[in-house]
């Protein structure tokens, strides 16, 4: 095998779940290399070139590829794969991972493999399906695998230790059909939410946005991210980029508080990898408690408060 | 901006509220006597034509919709909730399960071909393979912008900017016509067909093609070994009270 790694980056800093798909890389043996695409990108390159298991890193940076649009990308990654072609692809399964690649497939004549949670060997693979009630494994017929990666599946790579090479990329893109304006990212000082080690969030049992800042106060004291059920998003509790499940963010954090959440089985499907589950609900028969580790039945309205005063701090 | 076509996509899952159970066989999931319904994502596709037309920045929505002859009730929905007429591409029972979004992407290219659209809609995944492929898949063949997983659309001065959902919040993108975009769920509120418009949709028209008379080849490029149940994982137990969970998550190491 040999993979190229699309690496997820904001111009300085190499996203955390790209160093889960280079373990992925890493399993399919044979070198890997990292293509780091955008219009200012040296020190996310940088940082890529530091992650051991990584031998090269290209580097493509041009105005074209400005807010990383699908079709510059995809473009800039048929190039670099019609000159090295190699046998792998692979993506983070995130929102830019899930955007670019399948583009590429089409140029390429490839079917994708979304979101892998395991390597069976060089063309086989594991995924879910059904939000998470069936696991499917499947062999690639493609000369050419395409695939993003659940980073709740793999290990996170070091950030630290390697010295790839770097290689600057000719970038020659046409595309006057699409442009990006601008990004509204939600600010937070808070860990994120697709990398933190504690999460905790809140559903309807919330009844509304403001008794969110009580998991705000909690998540504070435990240097936790907060996130949310589809039902208090929908509601309009809280904004969307907080929702956990099959249709928001998979997380896998150490310890997972579910508040005022009853457990649909797509809320299911995007945390029920943590390491600890607690759940907090005064129904005790929600479909919560039959993945938590410690199931508490009771009013959040009491339990969480009680939860903040008895950290200290 | 007036009078665009669009072409919409939708597809027959197993209905989101139905609990899954794996084939004894090991090779899919149960589907015969299963509830069946629109992919909800779809739904939110359709819905954003509709009200495109009644903005009157569309004058024809086309529907369309690859699986088994079950699918043309999908699209009698679909016809109900506001689109004019709809094409079914007959796959037959049986090998649906194996239409993959390479497949559907290639007999949406012929169908853009034919139609000869300005925008097409799809929603951004099916709820059963959960591979949101085929509105890339199909943008890359048309060599047509994408704006993927949108939660908002405005069409202005034959361009449309798209709010989309990414993960650390939103983004917006311009994408000039023809364009494929995707529906994410927060992108509107899908209507209930409503009864006279379900029988007003009895009247509309369907057209049935194969993919082999539209020249597509749809075998699956990715052999499914298995499917199977997913691992449990073992409900743990009940604590009394907010102290006893502390001390837990305390002896844990958590806190």
């Amino acid at each position: 095998a040999s993979t190229l790694v699309l690496v997820e980056h904001d111009g300085s800093k190499v996203n955390p779940a790209t160093l889960h798909t280079v373990t992925a890389a890493s399993k399919l043996g044979g070198p890997v290399h990292a293509l780091v695409a955008g219009d200012a990108c040296q020190e996310a390159a940088a940082a890529a070139a530091k992650i051991p298991g990584i031998e090269k890193v290209f580097v493509a940076e041009s105005d074209a590829l400005k807010g990383q649009i699908a079709e510059a990308v995809s473009a800039v990654l048929l190039d670099v794969q019609s000159k090295n072609n190699y046998s792998h692809i692979l993506a983070n399964g995130t929102v830019f991972g899930k955007n670019i690649l399948p583009r590429l497939g089409a140029k390429l004549d490839v079917a994708p493999i979304s979101d892998i949670v395991e390597v069976k060997s060089e063309n086989t693979f594991v995924r879910t399906i059904y939000a998470g009630n069936a696991v499917q494994t499947l062999e690639s017929v493609d000369p050419v695998k395409l695939i993003t990666v659940r980073g709740t599946a793999f290990e996170a790579a070091a950030d630290e230790g390697g010295s790839a090479a770097t290689e600057a990329v000719e970038v020659v893109v046409n595309n006057d059909k699409s442009k990006w304006l601008e990004a509204k990212l939600s600010k937070s000082d808070r860990p994120e939410l697709a990398s933190a080690s504690i999460v905790i969030s809140g559903g309807r049992g919330l009844k509304n946005g403001e008794n969110f800042e009580m998991l705000y106060t909690l998540a504070d004291k435990m240097g936790a991210a907060v996130g949310a059920s589809r039902a208090a998003v929908d509601a309009g509790y809280v904004p969307s980029d907080l929702q956990v499940g099959q249709t928001g963010k998979m997380i896998a954090p150490d310890l997972y508080i579910a508040v005022g959440i009853s457990g649909a089985i797509q809320h299911l499907a995007g945390m029920k990898d943590s390491k600890t589950i607690v759940a907090i609900n005064k129904d005790g028969e929600a479909p919560i408690f039959q993945v938590s580790d410690y199931g508490l039945v009771d009013d959040l309205f009491k339990a969480v408060p009680e939860m903040i005063n008895s950290i200290d701090g | 901006m007036s009078g665009l076509r669009v072409l919409v996509g939708c597809k027959r899952v197993i209905d989101y509220a139905v609990k899954i159970r794996v084939r004894p066989d090991s090779l899919g999931v149960v589907t015969d006597g299963v509830k069946h319904s629109m992919n909800p994502f779809d739904e939110n596709a359709i819905e954003e034509a509709v009200r495109m037309k009644q903005k009157k920045i569309v004058k024809e929505i086309v529907v369309a919709s690859c699986g088994p002859s079950q699918s043309q009730e999908t699209i009698r929905t679909a016809l109900a909730m506001g689109a004019d007429r709809g094409i079914h591409v007959e796959v037959p029972a049986g090998t649906d399960a194996d239409l993959q979004p390479l497949a559907v992407a290639k007999i949406f290219s012929k169908l853009v071909e034919k139609e000869k659209p300005d925008l097409v809609i799809l929603g951004k995944q099916a709820i059963d393979d959960d591979a949101n492929q085929t509105t890339q898949l199909l943008a890359g063949m048309l060599d047509w912008p994408q704006g993927t997983m949108a939660s908002v659309v405005n069409a202005a001065d034959g361009r449309l900017t798209i709010t989309r959902e990414i993960d650390g919040g939103l983004e917006d993108i311009s994408v000039s016509l023809p364009a494929v975009i995707s529906a994410d769920l927060r992108l509107n509120e899908p209507r209930y067909a409503t009864l006279p418009n379900i029988m007003k949709a009895k009247k509309k028209k369907i057209e049935k093609m194969t993919p082999e008379n539209l020249g597509v080849d749809i075998t699956p490029r990715l052999k499914i070994l298995n499917v199977v149940d997913p691992p449990v994982r073992q409900a743990g137990e009940k604590v009394p009270d907010v102290s006893t969970l502390m001390e837990k998550l305390k002896e844990k190491g958590h806190l």
